[in-house]
């Protein structure tokens, strides 16, 4: 900051400003929360600007904002929570097998959505939003999670059909939990 | 391709986001028609994109406030620390309340004179930790910010300089009267100034009417690691309030008061 045209900048602002809107629906469907999500995209946007000289101008804008963001929120898990960050980033060990019987085919309401996007693991939340909705290829979506492509599929169907079920059981498909 | 017993799960997601050519396309469909358990795995995870979709689309088109260079002044404090300082904001903000509250219900002489302390505790607990609307009007506005809380508070206010001490104005807003506040000035509104070093680190200074008053004493408390000088000058009193040392936050305070007083 502060040396302004020196700095060899590859990308412009408006150029990032353009990234915006997608930026803060990630991280509206990451957080759960408006506050959070615009907290989370105003400091990878300054993180991202401060760091432009970082980026290839070759490669995909959208891509490495994405993985600066997902640095700004992975940074403040471990800063938040030291020890229960342990617990949330450990993905592959609490999700419960999936009988694939139940239909989750009728559309969910945004708050059904919301709260089982909530309860779904953070490592397979991410990864179930930037394929699903943010459309990115698995191999983008392996560059900002910075992990690789086969974990990005592992956690793509664990999520899936986690999110499956829990669409499921929010909508009352699961037959215990109905009362209405 | 082969699929002999079952489609592999990366199968499955290509299938789903749209990544197989047309040939694959029909290698799988042929293989979902005789496994419908598999073909319902399928139409599920294509339905949660879908919902993803109508559940999130919206955002794009909301009103937002972000921009790139906007708010350098805090970029050092990272989201999740702001949460925690939020937090904590709130903690202190519900033991000052409950300060305030037991002053209230039981009045006691002496009481007064220190209620402007607890207020500046309570305001200062409240929006220093504000990240993006700590202030009302902007210190970069000082002439309408000084002029706007003069007309409100009824007197000529100023707001000093800390520049020499390294805190720069960051601006200033109105609260309400304070109940503890003395009977003659409770319709009163509070003046709030804001000021921020270089470290982020955010000092309050609050300004409200009181009974004027010949003992310009300082006066000085304490809750938890924030320190409050407080004193009475011509029509109001001051309350400047930071989580810094006592003695550095008494060199502030005479700065302040110096700078009333040239």
């Amino acid at each position: 900051m502060g040396q302004g045209r020196s700095v060899p900048s590859g990308f412009t602002v408006e150029q990032l400003q353009a990234q915006i809107p997608r930026m803060r629906r990630y991280a509206r469907a990451l957080t759960g929360s408006r506050e959070a999500a615009d907290d989370l995209v105003q400091d990878a946007l300054e993180r991202a600007w401060t760091k432009r000289a970082l980026w290839r101008p070759d490669s995909n804008l959208r891509a490495w904002l994405f993985a600066v963001m997902h640095n700004v929120f992975i940074n403040g898990i471990k800063r938040a929570r030291p020890m229960a960050s342990l617990d949330a980033l450990n993905e592959e060990g609490n999700v419960d097998p999936v009988a694939p019987s139940a239909s989750a085919e009728t559309g969910a309401s945004l708050r059904e959505m919301r709260d089982a996007l909530g309860q779904l693991p953070v490592e397979q939340r991410q990864v179930v939003l930037l394929v699903g909705l943010e459309q990115f290829t698995y191999a983008e979506a392996a560059e900002v999670l910075e992990i690789p492509i086969g974990t990005v599929m592992s956690r793509l169907s664990r999520g899936r059909d986690r999110l499956r079920q829990l669409l499921d059981e929010g909508s009352g498909h699961s037959g215990l939990r109905r009362v209405k | 391709m082969t699929m002999r017993k079952g489609l592999s799960e990366e199968i499955l997601n290509a299938y789903v986001d749209g990544g197989l050519t047309s040939d694959e396309r029909g290698a799988v469909e042929a293989h979902l028609a005789l496994h419908p358990e598999t073909a319902a795995r399928a139409r599920a995870w294509a339905a949660q994109s879908e919902a993803l979709h109508r559940a999130f689309d919206s955002v794009l088109d909301e009103p937002h406030t972000l921009r790139v260079q906007g708010r350098a002044r805090v970029a050092a404090v990272p989201f999740f620390w702001r949460n925690v300082a939020a937090l904590a904001a709130t903690l202190v903000a519900g033991v000052a309340i409950g300060f305030v509250a037991h002053d209230y219900w039981t009045p006691s002489p002496g009481t007064t004179r220190a209620s402007i302390a607890r207020q500046a505790l309570l305001a200062h607990a409240a929006y220093a930790p504000e990240i993006r609307h700590p202030v009302e009007v902007s210190g970069r506005e000082e002439q309408h910010l000084v002029a706007w809380l003069s007309k409100r508070l009824d007197a000529p206010l100023k707001a000093p300089s800390l520049v020499q001490s390294g805190y720069q104005l960051l601006g200033g807003r109105l609260l309400p009267a304070s109940s503890g506040a003395p009977a003659a000035d409770q319709a009163s509104p509070v003046a709030l100034l804001m000021y921020e070093n270089a470290q982020g680190k955010r000092l309050s200074l609050l300004v409200r009417r009181e009974i004027p008053n010949t003992d310009t004493a300082f006066r000085f408390t304490q809750e938890g690691r924030t320190s409050v000088f407080y004193w009475v000058d011509g029509p109001f009193g001051y309350a400047l309030v930071g989580d810094v040392a006592k003695d550095d936050l008494a060199v502030l305070a005479r700065v302040v008061y110096q700078q009333l007083n040239p």
